[in-house]
């Protein structure tokens, strides 16, 4: 039961067109016309005028194309108090995600790396609890982070959000670095044991080296995890450090007198912006993570 | 002494394992116990350890908005997991048919898996709006009749959640399909063939049956996500109108925060992993932690 070996395309391409394939591609057309609406009703809005936007035809292109709705959004959309558009919330985001990432994913890596060479007792149930946590919903977990950190003090800081994507993405990273360590050969650790390496010698000569590719799908993983989740950053960013995400609905929803819809689309749009960029940049990675993330090796 | 030694050569293992531990042990053991614990108290804004009992549980199942919550949820999981694997399987099965450009529609499909709820449920709120969405635009075109504005009614607004969410989720069970659909024996494919079964059959019979472990693994994921929804309401819906579109996730957040009433969304919150435990508590104790000590 090779896997790879069938992953092949099977048969030869079909020369002429029968009145099935017409019907396979018709329906491969209109799905893919569902998929892409949206998208496209998103960058038409944000591309034209209000006074266009009221006209009501939603799905027709720009009469003028017009970016002031992506630099209102960009820096003086009204986020609730303040009126300086997204920008400061893209700050954030990208420092959350830039600290957290690094973080988790090292974090993850040497959990995985320890469990998988170094079966101290116990390592089951610990990892046994860590999936479990993958499970957990965050309501569970919320309340009592937010007691404890009030208690030391970070509660509201980039330290406090930092540490929670750190928690709640530690089962996830945990599991694709133990499934991949758990694949290489176990010769390539015992030769460097007897030839006297350490723990962290062995990680950072031999496994780091190893594991780009994964840490690579790792790294895509949380950084479009941690940049589109909402949750935490309402709860734990405080005032100072809401995510792009948070600012986002923001703006959408505290609008005072008239709904400018193409800024609140243009706010989308570049809110979208960064996940949509690592999708199309590194679709295979991209794949693997969600891949790795669904199903336990 | 060897008892020792055996102690002191893992010792940089385990203090690296120091922050896993803090974690397993730390959050998703003592937090989830200390949110538990909560739910008996009658704390308001700040925990208070009075132990009364069931009585948040007995007011929480007595609450509107819980037993709307808990009731969207169900409708919102069964036709969102529905959905998504229908669609997902036929789409996964038409993409396996040896098609050309491939991969452009298998990005399509996937992409909007890579956004995130908030800009799922803004786009849709959009879409759906009732005087400059969909429903204008088909209008517009002579059918006056025409209504497709789900968001302003009690009643249809969680179909509208609905639909936004089988967007966004539908491209993970395809991908996740068609690996399961590459995976399976050309021979069976030729074994069909030369019986002469037609080729729906074969899907429906002989195909679906062996991809079970996807189609598992599939209602898995989507099931924790459909407990976690809480974004794409808030961003689509504001769980309105009125309270029409809330659910239990908002409902744990809402109390904890404004609400301020720390109880009772502990015990929802308590509720909400019950099921949890029960579905996936055996799986990773047979999974991981017996497995792997055998």
């Amino acid at each position: 039961m090779t896997q790879t070996q069938n992953a092949v395309a099977r048969g030869r391409k079909p020369k002429k067109m029968s009145p099935a394939r017409y019907g396979l591609y018709g329906l491969l057309v209109i799905s893919a016309t569902f998929f892409l609406t949206p998208l496209y009703v998103m960058i038409v809005t944000s591309l034209k005028t209000l006074d266009e936007v009221r006209l009501g035809k939603l799905f027709a292109l720009p009469e003028t194309v017009t970016f002031d709705a992506w630099i209102k959004a960009w820096s003086s959309a009204c986020t609730g108090v303040t009126c300086e558009g997204i920008s400061p919330g893209f700050v954030n985001s990208v420092q959350i995600t830039v600290v957290s990432v690094i973080i988790s994913v090292m974090l993850g890596a040497v959990n995985g790396y320890a469990l998988s060479f170094w079966r101290y007792r116990g390592a089951n149930v610990l990892f046994g609890i860590l999936v479990m946590g993958a499970f957990v919903p965050f309501q569970a977990v919320i309340y009592p982070l937010i007691v404890f950190q009030r208690e030391i003090g970070i509660f509201g800081s980039l330290a406090g959000i930092v540490m929670v994507h750190c928690i709640f993405g530690m089962p996830i990273i945990t599991l694709i670095f133990r499934n991949y360590f758990a694949s290489l050969p176990e010769e390539l650790f015992k030769a460097a044991r007897i030839d006297g390496a350490g723990f962290w010698q062995i990680f950072v000569r031999i496994m780091m080296p190893m594991s780009v590719p994964i840490t690579a799908v790792a790294v895509i993983l949380q950084t479009t995890g941690i940049w589109n989740d909402y949750l935490l950053g309402l709860v734990f960013g405080g005032r100072d450090n809401q995510p792009m995400t948070v600012q986002l609905n923001n703006i959408v929803t505290t609008s005072y007198g008239v709904r400018e819809y193409n800024v609140n689309m243009a706010a989308t749009i570049l809110t979208a912006a960064v996940p949509l960029a690592i999708y199309f940049l590194s679709g295979r990675f991209f794949v693997k993570g969600i891949a790795a993330g669904a199903v336990k090796g | 002494m060897k008892r020792k030694t055996r102690m002191w050569s893992n010792l940089s293992a385990k203090i690296a394992s120091i922050p896993m531990l803090i974690t397993a042990v730390g959050v998703f053991i003592l937090c989830v116990a200390y949110s538990i614990a909560l739910s008996f108290t009658p704390s308001r804004y700040f925990p208070k350890f009075d132990f009364i009992g069931f009585d948040q549980y007995i007011r929480l199942w007595t609450t509107d908005r819980w037993t709307i919550s808990v009731y969207n949820l169900l409708i919102f999981g069964v036709l969102f997991i529905g959905f998504c694997l229908v669609i997902g399987f036929i789409l996964a099965v038409l993409i396996d048919r040896n098609i050309r450009m491939e991969g452009v529609f298998r990005t399509i499909f996937l992409y909007p898996y890579a956004l995130s709820f908030v800009v799922t449920g803004l786009i849709w709120q959009w879409m759906m709006d009732p005087a400059l969405g969909i429903q204008n635009v088909v209008r517009n075109l002579g059918w006056e009749s025409f209504n497709f504005a789900p968001l302003t009614s009690t009643e249809y607004a969680i179909y509208g959640v609905v639909i936004a969410a089988v967007w966004q989720g539908t491209g993970l069970i395809m991908c996740l399909m068609l690996a399961g659909l590459r995976g399976i024996d050309r021979e069976i494919w030729k074994a069909a063939r030369v019986d002469g079964i037609p080729l729906w059959r074969t899907y429906v019979f002989i195909i679906i049956p062996m991809i079970r472990p996807v189609i598992v693994t599939a209602v898995v994921l989507k099931a924790i996500s459909v407990v976690r929804v809480y974004d794409l309401v808030v961003a689509q819906t504001g769980g309105g109108p009125g309270i029409a579109t809330e659910v239990p996730a908002k409902f744990v957040i809402d109390h904890f925060t404004e609400r301020g009433n720390v109880a009772i969304a502990m015990a929802a919150a308590t509720m909400m992993l019950l099921p949890v435990l029960l579905l996936v508590g055996p799986w990773v104790y047979n999974e991981y932690v017996r497995r792997a000590r055998a």
